[in-house]
């Protein structure tokens, strides 16, 4: 207990802790403050609370999308189709709402079964992906390039064209999900908050979590290992379905309405923000947190190009594209090769 | 006699801190076929390799025509005459035959390839190996064997003064591998020196001149063919002292009760209808040659590929779709393939530990603590070396990455216990406590498979020994049947003993 050779001198130990934090992984939390130092000196509106809360409203939707997308990288895949199948998703909801809409069932009653048929069908089309990757044995860049040909057409084919939209009646009820606050804190930062929690203990605390890791690191050492790696592959898929699901349910009350161009580029947005927040690409190794970290930089991009005129938002994604770009540079350096 | 070609003074190559051949002298001549023979591990490849100018080595040199040469890289061996065709093959699979067969000296006419020289070119190489391969064919789309006749017609259209030969006909037909002979000896006729590794002793029989034999990377001797007996051959390749590398052997006791029982066990295009069992207590051997069979067996009974045919175990009938069902049984297999399917190099040594047996340690939260503290006893109860427990696992040396992957088999707590090649590639230090250990388990009453290459492992661990040869079992030896020869023959296919009638098949005790 008091043994005097175990109290090490205080300076060494300091510097010592200083040497344990890991730097490199904290590479995407530096730049995000970078960012908020840099759009605070540019623009005086910018650390606002309704700035600051509008930028996270924002990135709730891509961010709840890559907490799902983090989970299928890490384990060695990708998933292409989730901006159709969010476009999908909000179409049909729609539909089924206005359907149930002046029956028997009151609006909130009406709502939930939009929120619960979601939620289902969101399960439903991750598991559809995931089957025919690991049951099909097809790549998942093939598996999900044809889904995101498939959701993209058949909400095209929902709205004939058009656009649906969500019959008045509901708005006002479905409405306070996007628009409202809770304890001053909007919903949408709410829901993408319990996703990132709920996201990072299953990652990085249960058994599931291990194994994705493991399996994206190495296929067949998980397989040799007893781990059933079809199936765990899968459920990764069921999990980006789900994040789709919620994302969409806080999406719809936002416009009340979806078309054919609905969630455009989300996969490539969802997939940058886990790039930048530091998961491999090849899978194996990556953190939530740096996913909820890369979701809000891209937000705040866009929003410190809109606020100033250094740079023109025209180019926003030339902006993020170079942050892409630079995250992946800095992981190979990491890795010394 | 004609003067040596090739010569080889005090051959030693160690890779890394493991010598794996030591001062082996050899001389190769021009017109003979010359066999390199030995047990896996002993050298031959090595030696080849060196010899042809793949490896340089630690010490001693390589002289051709009578001086001595250090080549650069393969490439300049090949321009000096030197060909070596590779265990695996050398190929692109998206090119047609004749244009690997070219490929890198293309004929051009005009600054554009000359596709009608160029197959003509093929065509010629192809016709005097008497192969009916279609020139205009991708590779990918031909038969292994096939590959390897595009693969020899590749080296003989360059001016080949060596044509050295890595277990050429282990993928070829019977007729094939007469072709492949009757090349052989046309270019031994013309005065070229064939260098040959095989494991196939009639082969070498049939077609060397002289055979030089290694064992344990040093040399044995280089004979005449026809002054030995593949018996003779047998003999100098095994036998050996195996001193107190081993644990002193404990007889299985005679009530111990059958563990796990295959019953006509086949695994498509790799085993047919193969059937043994394995007692509480008892080590039982599976010797072959590589692509026999091994392998593939274990792997299908433990649920990783696809299998057909009977398997109990403690007399229950089971049938494991997944490496999961068979840990739920308590069976364990530890992989030939450390390195692509042992570990995970990038992950720390305490996730490659718990990996297997991770429901022990989440409940449902994974908890640190207790894996850190499964790594401290797997650290301390296999001897693993290592400097600090917070590396990852790919930096660990062989033989302690070995010791790793038998801890985290061993922490799903198995009673039967499958080990493929468990001593391959690492020192022999490191081998006698893997032997030690196999005791250790023998004395819990664990049951172990033991898949080796090494016969002297298999001597010295295995209370019986099963026989494999292209994919069936050719023999089971015990006692004083149990011999390195004996092992060889059943391996090679001198031997072998009619399948067992039902009747010898041993039945549980309900």
């Amino acid at each position: 207990m008091s043994a005097p050779e175990a109290v090490a001198p205080p300076a060494p130990a300091w510097r010592g802790a200083l040497r344990r934090v890991p730097w490199q992984q904290l590479t995407p939390l530096l730049a995000l403050v970078l960012l908020v130092v840099v759009g605070s000196l540019l623009h005086p509106s910018f650390l606002t609370a309704t700035n600051l809360f509008n930028v996270l409203t924002r990135s709730a939707f891509i961010g709840i999308i890559a907490v799902g997308a983090t989970f299928v990288i890490i384990g060695g895949g990708i998933d292409l189709s989730v901006g159709s199948m969010a476009a999908f998703l909000s179409g049909a909801m729609i539909l089924l709402m206005n359907a149930l809409q002046g029956g028997a069932l009151s609006p909130v009653g009406v709502v939930l079964m939009g929120v619960g048929m979601v939620l289902g069908s969101g399960l439903v089309a991750g598991a559809a992906n995931g089957l025919a990757i690991t049951r099909g044995r097809i790549e998942p860049f093939i598996v999900t390039l044809g889904t995101l040909g498939i959701f993209r057409s058949l909400v095209t084919y929902l709205a004939d064209g058009g656009t649906i939209s969500l019959d008045f009646g509901l708005r006002g009820v479905y409405r306070p999900v996007f628009y409202g606050n809770l304890l001053g804190i909007p919903i949408p930062v709410w829901a993408f908050a319990v996703v990132a929690v709920l996201g990072a203990i299953l990652l990085h605390r249960t058994r599931f979590g291990r194994y994705v890791r493991a399996i994206g690191s190495n296929q067949e050492v998980a397989r040799y290992a007893a781990i059933r790696v079809a199936r765990i592959r899968t459920l990764t898929y069921v999990i980006q379905g789900l994040c789709v699901a919620i994302a969409v349910v806080l999406y719809v009350p936002r416009l009340g309405s979806a078309s054919a161009s609905t969630g455009i580029l989300w996969e490539l947005e969802a997939i940058a923000a886990v790039i930048i927040g530091g998961t491999a690409l090849k899978g194996g190794s990556g953190h939530i947190w740096g996913t909820v970290v890369g979701a809000i930089m891209l937000s705040l991009i866009g929003n410190v190009l809109n606020l100033t005129s250094v740079i023109s938002e025209y180019l926003n994604g030339t902006v993020q594209g170079l942050i892409i770009i630079g995250a992946v540079f800095l992981q190979r350096g990491r890795q010394g090769r | 006699m004609s003067e040596p070609i090739l010569v080889g003074r005090g051959l030693t190559k160690a890779f890394g801190p493991v010598e794996v051949l030591h001062a082996v002298d050899v001389d190769v001549r021009p017109g003979e076929v010359h066999a390199l023979l030995g047990e896996n591990g002993a050298g031959k490849s090595t030696l080849m390799k060196l010899l042809s100018g793949y490896h340089d080595p630690t010490a001693g040199e390589v002289l051709f025509d009578g001086a001595p040469v250090r080549f650069p890289d393969s490439n300049a061996a090949e321009a000096a005459g030197i060909v070596l065709i590779h265990q695996e093959l050398n190929l692109v699979p998206d090119l047609t035959v004749e244009e690997n067969v070219v490929l890198g000296r293309e004929p051009h006419r005009l600054g554009l390839v000359d596709r009608r020289a160029a197959r003509a070119r093929a065509r010629e190489m192809l016709d005097t190996l008497r192969t009916e391969v279609p020139v205009t064919k991708r590779v990918r789309d031909l038969s292994v064997s096939q590959m390897q006749m595009v693969e020899i017609a590749k080296a003989v259209s360059r001016e080949v003064r060596v044509l050295c030969m890595d277990e050429p006909t282990d993928v070829l037909t019977g007729t094939e591998t007469e072709v492949l002979f009757d090349l052989m000896r046309r270019l031994v006729a013309d005065g070229v020196a064939v260098l040959y590794v095989s494991h196939k002793l009639d082969e070498i029989k049939a077609i060397a001149d002289r055979v030089t034999i290694l064992r344990d990377g040093a040399l044995v001797g280089t004979f005449a063919a026809a002054d030995l007996t593949t018996a003779d051959m047998a003999r100098r390749m095994v036998g050996r002292d195996v001193a107190d590398m081993y644990p002193p052997k404990r007889p299985v006791p005679a009530d111990a009760p059958v563990a796990l029982e295959l019953d006509d066990v086949s695994v498509p295009g790799h085993v047919e209808g193969a059937t043994l069992h394995v007692r509480r207590g008892e080590v039982l051997g599976l010797a072959g040659l590589i692509g026999a069979g091994r392998t593939e067996l274990f792997e299908g009974v433990l649920g990783l590929r696809p299998m057909h045919g009977r398997v109990r175990k403690d007399g229950r009938p089971v049938r494991w779709r997944h490496a999961e069902d068979a840990k739920f049984d308590r069976v364990a297999y530890l992989t030939e393939d450390r390195k692509g399917k042992g570990l995970l190099h990038e992950k720390s040594l305490r996730e490659n530990v718990t990996l297997q047996a991770l429901e022990r340690f989440a409940r449902p939260f994974v908890h640190d603590r207790q894996e850190r503290a499964a790594l401290e006893a797997a650290i301390e109860e296999f001897d693993v070396r290592v400097a600090r427990h917070d590396v990852a696992a790919g930096t660990l040396s062989g033989g302690n990455q070995q010791k790793l992957v038998l801890a985290k088999l061993m922490l799903t707590e198995p009673d039967v216990v499958v080990l493929d090649e468990p001593t391959r590639g690492i020192d022999v230090g490191t081998k006698r406590q893997i032997y030690f250990y196999v005791a250790e388990l023998l004395a819990r009453n664990v049951a172990v498979v033991l898949i080796s290459s090494e016969l002297p492992e298999l001597l010295g661990l295995a209370h019986r020994v099963v026989v494999l040869k292209d994919g069936t079992v050719t023999g089971t030896l015990e006692g004083a049947a149990l011999t390195e020869e004996t092992i060889m023959a059943y391996a090679t296919g001198l031997r072998r003993d009619p399948p067992p009638t039902p009747a010898e098949v041993p039945r549980v005790r309900a």
